[in-house]
C-alpha cells in the first residue's frame, strides 16, 4: 500500500472510511431512521418548498379550517386546511425551507462561534479568558427574548437579522460549556506531553483538545436547535420574527393557537414536525457522539443495539 | 476438620460482557483462620479484587456471575442466607478498607460524624457512639482525636485518611478485615506505619486480616500466610517463607525473580561531561517554598534518580526543566545554554533534546490518536526531523525497538494493556531522537513484571543510543537497580547525593535512613531485620 502513489491511497482509504462510517450507521436502527427522516426533510425544504408554493398559498374561504383525515379531498388536504383554508400539508412543506434555514444557521452560527470563543477562554491568558466571560455574563444577564425584542424592534425584521439575534443570544450557552471542558482537558496528562514535544497553542487547541469536546458540542447544538425554533416562532408571535406571508413551523404553531380548542391540527401538524426533527436530530448526535469516540466505536462496529 | 472463620470452596466468578464472557475467578479455594494475616498476592486481572468483592457481595450482578462455588462464614454458607442477615454480616463481621479512602469517605460530612453513623446503625447510642468514635480515632493513631473528628475528609493526608478508614472499619469490632490494597498510593514511610498498625491492630483484637496486594515486599512484612493468583486460579499457596525460597509454580519464581531490588548496584560512570547543569533552582507557589536552591550535574549517559515522597518537590524539578513551569530564579545549563530563559522558538529546537515519558500512559497519550498518530506527531511538530513519506517505516522501526508488534501502528491506546502503552510512549519520546529522557514514575503504575521489562528496557536503550536519564521515583528497589547516582529529596530540598551503591549501603543522612528502612523488600528474612531495626529505632525515640 504504501507504494501505491499517494492521491490514489487518499481516496481509497477515504471510501473505505466512508463505507466504515455507513456500515454503523446502518447498525444503529434508529440513527438510521433518523438520517434517512432528515435526507427527505432537506429534499423537502429544497425541492418541495418550491413546487408547492402556488398550493400553499392559494386561499380557500369555504375550506376553513377544514379537519384532517378527510380522504375524500385532494392528498394536499389530507392533513386539514388552515384558518383561510389553505392545505396544513403544503404549509408545513412551505414552511420547512425557512425554519430549517433559521435554524440550521443560527445554531451553527453559535456553535462555531461559542466554540471558538470558548477554547481561546479555556486556554489562553487570564486577560482574554475573564473579557470573553464578561461579554458572556452580559448576554447571559439579560433574557434572550428580550433582547431579541429590543435588537429586532431596532433592526427592520428579516431572515437574516432573525438568525444573528437568535445566534448572539445562544453563544454563551456553547462558550460556558466549551471553556469548562478545556479547563479539565488542559490539565491532563496528554496535553503535558504534547507541550513537552514543543506542540504550539495552536495545535494543542485544535488537534487535542477540540476531539475531545465536538461530541458535548454537538449534543448541545441538537438539543438547542428545538429551543432556537421555538424561540423564533415567539419572535414572530410578537411581530418582530418572520413576517406574513413568510411562513415558518413556529409561526404555524403561533397562528394556530386561538382555534386550539376547536381545531387542534393548526398548531398540532407544525408541532409535530418540530419535535420529529429534533428528536431525529438528536439520535443521530447520540450516534455520533459513539461512533467519534474511539473508546466506544467497538459498539457500532459489533452491531450492538443498546448504546450507552 | 476443625471449622475456618471464613472458607472459600470452588468459587468461580463470570462477567458477561459484549465481547464475551469472561471468567475473573476460577475455582478459588482458600480459608482464613482467626488471629491469621493472609495475603492474596496477583497481578492486575489475576482476580484477587474480585476473589475479596464475592465475600462481601460486592460484585455488580449483572454483568457479573457467580457461577459456583461457596462461601462459608463460620460454618453458615453466605450464598444461601436471606439479604437482610448478609449485610448485618458485612460491617459487623466482616469490613473492608480500599485503595484510595477519599473516594469512600463522603466529603460533605465530618469524618466523626461518618463513624458515628456506622455506629449507630448497628444500634449504638447517641452519647456512646461519640466517646467510641473519639477512642477508635485515637486507637488508629490520629493526634488529636477531638478536633480530628470535626474535620472533613480532603483535610487529612493519604495516610491519615487511610487511618480514618481503618478506624471506621474496625467500629464495629469485625472478625475478619479485608484490606484490598490498603498502601499502593501512599508514600514509603507512611505505607510502613499504616502495615503497623493494621499488624498492631490485628494482633490486640484478634481477627483476622486479608490482604490484596501486588507488592512482595507487603506481603513479607505483614503476613503468615500467602497465596498466589494467576487468571483467576490460586496457583500456589503456602507460608510466605516457603513461597519465596522454595516456590515451586513457574508463574511465582518469575514473580519473584522479577522484584526488584537485587541487581547489582552500577559503578557509576567515568564521563565527567556534564550534559545539563542544574544549578540553585527555586519554585515558590504563594508563600509555600516548593523548591529552594536544587543543584546538579547530569553527565553524558547518566542515569540520575531523584527520590523522594510526595511534596518532596521531585516533579516539580522535572516540570521546570522541561519549562512546564517556570522557575523563580536560578539556572539551567544545557549545551551552554539558560534553558530557563530561552525565546518560544530557540526552546523549539531544544525540546527535541529532553523528553518526558509520564507516571501512567493511558493517561499521557490521547485516547483519540492512534499509534501511529501519536508516534508521528513529533514529526507534524518538528519536520525537519524526518521527511512525511518515512514515517510509517520509522514507527515501525521505533515499534521493533522498544519490542512492540508491527501491526500496533493502527491500534487506539485504549486496546492495548498498561506496559505496552508505556512502551508506546518511550517509542514517542525516542521519536525525536533525544539526548536525554525525564521518566517521572515511569514504572511505578505497572505490575512487577511488566515494571521489570520496562526497566531492562530502558537500561538497553541506554546502552544503544547512548541516552541520559532523570529517573524520578518514590520506589527504592527500583532506584538500586537502575540508577548511577541517587539524589534524595524532602520538602524541596535535596538532602543527600551520591552514587547509588553509597546511599543504598551507607546512607549519611538521617531522613535516607528511615526511607531505606520503610521501603519493603520482598525477601522476608531482610524485612525482618528491618522491621525489628525500625522497632528499636522508635523505642530508642520515645
Amino acid at each position: 500500500m504504501a507504494k501505491s502513489p499517494p492521491t490514489a491511497k487518499d481516496n481509497n482509504t477515504r471510501r473505505f472510511v466512508f463505507n466504515a462510517w455507513l456500515l454503523m450507521l446502518a447498525r444503529d436502527r434508529f440513527a438510521l431512521f433518523a438520517a434517512i427522516f432528515l435526507l427527505v426533510l432537506v429534499g423537502v425544504a429544497l425541492v418541495g418548498s418550491f413546487a408547492l408554493e402556488d398550493v400553499a398559498t392559494k386561499q380557500n374561504l369555504r375550506g376553513r379550517n377544514a379537519p384532517p383525515f378527510d380522504f375524500n379531498k385532494d392528498w394536499i388536504f389530507w392533513l386539514g386546511g388552515d384558518a383561510l383554508g389553505r392545505p396544513l400539508l403544503a404549509r408545513i412543506f412551505l414552511a420547512s425551507r425557512n425554519t430549517l434555514m433559521i435554524a440550521a444557521s443560527a445554531v451553527s452560527f453559535s456553535l462555531i462561534i461559542g466554540c471558538f470563543l470558548g477554547l481561546i477562554a479555556g486556554y489562553t491568558s487570564k486577560f482574554f479568558s475573564h473579557l470573553i466571560l464578561r461579554v458572556a455574563d452580559v448576554i447571559m444577564s439579560f433574557p434572550s427574548l428580550l433582547l431579541a425584542v429590543i435588537i429586532l424592534y431596532m433592526l427592520p425584521p428579516s431572515v437574516i437579522n432573525i438568525v444573528v439575534v437568535l445566534a448572539i443570544t445562544r453563544i454563551p450557552i456553547y462558550l460556558r460549556t466549551a471553556r469548562a471542558e478545556v479547563l479539565e482537558i488542559r490539565e491532563r496528562m496528554f496535553i503535558q506531553a504534547a507541550t513537552v514535544m514543543g506542540a504550539s497553542n495552536k495545535r494543542i487547541i485544535f488537534r487535542h483538545i477540540l476531539p475531545i469536546i465536538i461530541p458535548t458540542m454537538v449534543t448541545i447544538a441538537t438539543l438547542d436547535f428545538a429551543f432556537v425554533m421555538l424561540a423564533e416562532s415567539s419572535l414572530s408571535f410578537l411581530g418582530i420574527g418572520i413576517q406574513p406571508p413568510e411562513i415558518t413551523w413556529g409561526l404555524m404553531v403561533a397562528q394556530g393557537r386561538p382555534y386550539l380548542t376547536t381545531a387542534w391540527w393548526l398548531s398540532f401538524w407544525p408541532g409535530l414536525a418540530i419535535i420529529l426533527t429534533t428528536l431525529s436530530l438528536n439520535l443521530l448526535s447520540n450516534w455520533l457522539r459513539v461512533v467519534l469516540d474511539p473508546q466506544q466505536r467497538w459498539r457500532m462496529e459489533i452491531g450492538d443495539q443498546k448504546n450507552g | 476438620m476443625a471449622e475456618h472463620l471464613l472458607e472459600i470452596k470452588d468459587l468461580a466468578v463470570v462477567f458477561h460482557t459484549i465481547a464475551g464472557q469472561v471468567q475473573a475467578v476460577n475455582g478459588v479455594n482458600l480459608h482464613l483462620d482467626k488471629g491469621e494475616v493472609l495475603a492474596i498476592l496477583g497481578e492486575s486481572g489475576s482476580g484477587k479484587s474480585v476473589t475479596a468483592s464475592a465475600v462481601l457481595n460486592l460484585i455488580d450482578m449483572p454483568p457479573g456471575e457467580i457461577t459456583a462455588g461457596e462461601i462459608r462464614f463460620k460454618g453458615e454458607n453466605l450464598f444461601d442466607m436471606p439479604p437482610a442477615r448478609r449485610r448485618d454480616i458485612n460491617g459487623k463481621n466482616i469490613a473492608m478498607i480500599f485503595q484510595d479512602p477519599l473516594s469512600y469517605l463522603n466529603p460533605v460530612y465530618r469524618i466523626g460524624w461518618q463513624i458515628e453513623e456506622a455506629l449507630k446503625v448497628h444500634g449504638a447510642k447517641e452519647k456512646e457512639a461519640r466517646l467510641e468514635t473519639l477512642r477508635l480515632l485515637e486507637k488508629v493513631g490520629i493526634t488529636e482525636p477531638i478536633s480530628a473528628a470535626r474535620k472533613y475528609p480532603h483535610q487529612f493526608s493519604g495516610g491519615q485518611r487511610q487511618r480514618v478508614m481503618i478506624a471506621m472499619a474496625l467500629a464495629l469490632r469485625p472478625d475478619i478485615l479485608i484490606a484490598d490494597e490498603p498502601t499502593t498510593a501512599l508514600d514509603v514511610t507512611v505505607q510502613a506505619q499504616i502495615l503497623d498498625l493494621l499488624v498492631n491492630l490485628q494482633k490486640e483484637t484478634g481477627m483476622a486480616l486479608l490482604i490484596i496486594t501486588h507488592d512482595l515486599g507487603v506481603v513479607a512484612e505483614v503476613a503468615n500466610r500467602v497465596i498466589v493468583m494467576q487468571n483467576g486460579k490460586v496457583i500456589e499457596a503456602g507460608s510466605v517463607r516457603d513461597i519465596y525460597f522454595k516456590p515451586s509454580h513457574k508463574y511465582t519464581k518469575q514473580l519473584i525473580k522479577a522484584a526488584p531490588g537485587k541487581g547489582k548496584f552500577s559503578l557509576g560512570i567515568s564521563s565527567s561531561n556534564p550534559l545539563l547543569s542544574v544549578s540553585k533552582i527555586s519554585k515558590n507557589y504563594g508563600v509555600f517554598r516548593a523548591l529552594k536552591d536544587i543543584s546538579f550535574d547530569l553527565m553524558e549517559g547518566e542515569t540520575v534518580a531523584i527520590v523522594g515522597e510526595s511534596g518532596s518537590g521531585k516533579s516539580t524539578t522535572a516540570k521546570i526543566l522541561l519549562r512546564l513551569e517556570n522557575a523563580n530564579s536560578g539556572s539551567v545549563f544545557y549545551q551552554n545554554q539558560d534553558i530557563l530563559t530561552l525565546s518560544d522558538q530557540d526552546l523549539l529546537k531544544k525540546r527535541r533534546d529532553i523528553q518526558m515519558v509520564f507516571q501512567d500512559p493511558s493517561q499521557s497519550l490521547n485516547p483519540r490518536m492512534t499509534v501511529l498518530q501519536l508516534i508521528s506527531e513529533a514529526w507534524v511538530i518538528h519536520p525537519d526531523v524526518l521527511p512525511k513519506n518515512k514515517w510509517l517505516r520509522r514507527v515501525e522501526d521505533l515499534l521493533e525497538q522498544v519490542g512492540l508488534e508491527k501491526e500496533y501502528v493502527r491500534r487506539f491506546p485504549h486496546q492495548l494493556s498498561g506496559g505496552q502503552l508505556q512502551r508506546i510512549a518511550i517509542a514517542r519520546a525516542l521519536a525525536l531522537e533525544p539526548k536525554i529522557i525525564i521518566c517521572d514514575e515511569a514504572v511505578s503504575a505497572l505490575d512487577v513484571s511488566v515494571q521489570a521489562q520496562v526497566i531492562s528496557l530502558l537500561k538497553k536503550l541506554k546502552k544503544d543510543l547512548g541516552l541520559s536519564y532523570i529517573f524520578i521515583a518514590h520506589d527504592l528497589p527500583v532506584v538500586r537497580d537502575f540508577a548511577d547516582r541517587v539524589i534524595v529529596m524532602k520538602e524541596g530540598q535535596i538532602i543527600e547525593t551520591g552514587l547509588a551503591k553509597d546511599i543504598f549501603l551507607k546512607p549519611q543522612k538521617k531522613y535516607t535512613q528511615e526511607l531505606l528502612l520503610a521501603s519493603l523488600e520482598p525477601d522476608p528474612d531482610v524485612q525482618l531485620a528491618r522491621r525489628n531495626t525500625r522497632k528499636k529505632l522508635l523505642e530508642y525515640k520515645i
